[in-house]
């Protein structure tokens, strides 16, 4: 059975410097697409996935990642929305380049759906009552 | 039928007043005809949550033991400057005021995430805010330095002071050009990616009161979750704009210049903003009550976004440059269907105005008044109409020698 999932990996300092991902391609034989990457001197690194292939080879890749050092989360827990500050005007919706906002006709509400969400971050500093969080 | 407004206000007491919302009038008068529901209706609501820069709140902190003079001094509200020209110890805090020390549009575009804005919602929300000051010292008022904290329930008076709010309608913001501006109306992508707007369209209080009939001077008003009063009309208040043949301009035209306690108000009303690449603001909500006096009143509350035009503005050029230049007219139907085609290019559209919160204004301000605890008022004075022959004068550039 195949899988594609987004996740985020987070690399510890003493992961970042070996070869890690191309492995998946290679031994596992999993596709990958890369979303966001971000490394930052003296901290750990940060790569947000698509990871596609099967579902029995995925298990093993994901293992072979979390021996590694990798710590894995699944990427939806990352940006969210503060019900409290999000007014619902719609600022976010043509910024987001995946669509993962829209507008509900009827009550002019916006909904996010936050499976279609990348985590790109684009929407967090666009939104002008800064309601999109991103949660690491 | 005409009604006045004290006969309205006698039934609002008896609890017989019949209120609706702009958005509810709109299927009301379909179904039973404009006679008919001017008859029955007494009091339509209107509302409006969206980014109003020229908005700002004075304060008066109560003198300090010695005291100290803050007029001409430096006052500052947790980090971003107050105005100071005023008396000893009354400051004005202005929405787009930002820390001396924010890097702005240096590392381009600025995140702009704290401002004069942000100081109103958090001394509104009861939060403690800290005020530095420096003053040259007098003979009356000897101190040159404070730092304290102030609470909205110690300062003697706070009051919202909004010089122009609830425009009656604004220019749809585009970007041609071939990279992402960074605007007032939001993010906008280049080659026409994305196209913003920033209306309650059909429940806004000025398209619902198209000539200023019932809206005017010392008007009773939701402002910020509190109750205000409209003081004036806005600063750049222009009449004079092209109409449709219902009246609705398609154009800015009117604005609304309001006024009220801040200590009643709370922060969910008046919410600091920030526009990328901008600069801070304050998003207010505004609610206003329109007394149906005759069917000509309920008429005119009965406009829907798809008779509300207004124009479409190059950001990258025409606003920048002042040039007169529009992109097309649309109507607000056509812009909260989500695209809208400009130029042969299908463009996505989203608003800055938040319609389900206008909504929520509205329904509010048709409880408080059916609860009978708001009565309206009578205008002491009308706002200026298209009669006033009023013209937006640009500023004519004198050179100085």
């Amino acid at each position: 059975m195949a899988v594609s999932k987004r996740i985020v990996l987070h690399f510890p300092k003493w992961v970042v410097e070996h070869p890690i991902v191309c492995r998946l391609a290679k031994d596992y034989d999993l596709e990958f697409n890369i979303l966001k990457a971000s490394i930052t001197p003296e901290e750990e690194g940060l790569l947000v996935l698509e990871l596609s292939g099967k579902q029995k080879e995925y298990d093993k890749g994901i293992r072979y990642l979390t021996k590694s050092g990798v710590r894995i989360q699944s990427l939806s827990q990352n940006v969210i929305r503060n019900e409290e500050r999000c007014t619902h005007c719609g600022a976010c919706i043509t910024i987001c380049p995946t669509g993962a906002f829209e507008l509900d006709p009827v009550t002019r509400q916006v909904d996010f759906h936050n499976e279609k969400c990348v985590a790109c971050g684009l929407c967090i500093k666009a939104c002008p009552p800064r309601a999109m969080e991103v949660h690491f | 039928m005409a009604k006045t407004i004290a006969e309205i206000n006698e039934k609002i007491k008896q609890g017989k007043a019949v209120v609706v919302t702009a958005e509810e009038i709109i299927d009301i008068a379909k179904e039973k005809g404009i006679k008919q529901a001017a008859q029955e209706v007494d009091v339509v609501t209107t509302g409006t949550f969206g980014p109003m820069c020229s908005s700002g709140a004075y304060l008066n902190i109560g003198h300090s033991k010695p005291r100290i003079k803050l007029g001409g001094g430096r006052a500052y509200l947790n980090d971003v400057p107050a105005y100071t020209g005023l008396a000893a110890v009354d400051i004005f805090i202005g929405a787009n005021a930002l820390p001396d020390d924010d890097p702005r549009n240096k590392v381009y575009p600025g995140e702009f995430n704290y401002g004069g804005g942000h100081v109103i919602e958090e001394l509104v929300a009861g939060k403690d805010i800290r005020l530095v000051a420096n003053a040259y010292g007098t003979d009356c008022y000897p101190r040159k330095r404070l730092e304290t904290w102030i609470n909205i329930k110690d300062l003697n008076e706070a009051v919202l002071f909004n010089i122009r709010n609830a425009y009656q309608n604004y220019d749809v913001a585009a970007n041609t050009s071939s990279k992402t501006i960074y605007t007032y109306m939001g993010v906008l992508r280049a080659n026409l990616g994305n196209i913003n707007y920033s209306t309650a369209g059909q429940l806004s209080p000025l398209l619902n009161d198209p000539y200023y009939k019932t809206i005017g001077i010392g008007t009773k008003i939701f402002l910020g979750g509190g109750i205000g009063f409209v003081a004036w009309h806005g600063t750049q208040h222009n009449p004079n704009v092209p109409r449709t043949e219902k009246g609705v301009p398609k154009r800015g035209a009117g604005a609304l210049s309001v006024i009220g306690d801040l200590k009643q108000m709370s922060p969910r009303w008046l919410m600091g903003t920030s526009m990328l690449g901008y600069g801070c603001t304050l998003t207010v909500g505004i609610g206003v009550p329109i007394p149906i006096l005759s069917e000509e009143t309920l008429g005119y509350t009965t406009v829907t976004d798809a008779e509300i035009f207004s124009a479409i503005v190059d950001y990258s050029d025409a606003y920048p440059n002042l040039k007169p230049d529009i992109l097309g007219e649309v109507s607000y139907a056509q812009l909260k269907s989500g695209r809208v085609t400009v130029q042969g290019k299908e463009v996505p559209t989203a608003s800055l105005s938040s319609y389900p919160r206008a909504v929520e204004i509205a329904n509010t301000l048709k409880r408080w008044i059916l609860s009978g605890k708001f009565l309206l008022t009578e205008p002491v004075a009308p706002l200026p109409g298209v009669e006033a022959g009023i013209t937006l004068k640009p500023l004519n550039e004198r050179p100085i020698e």
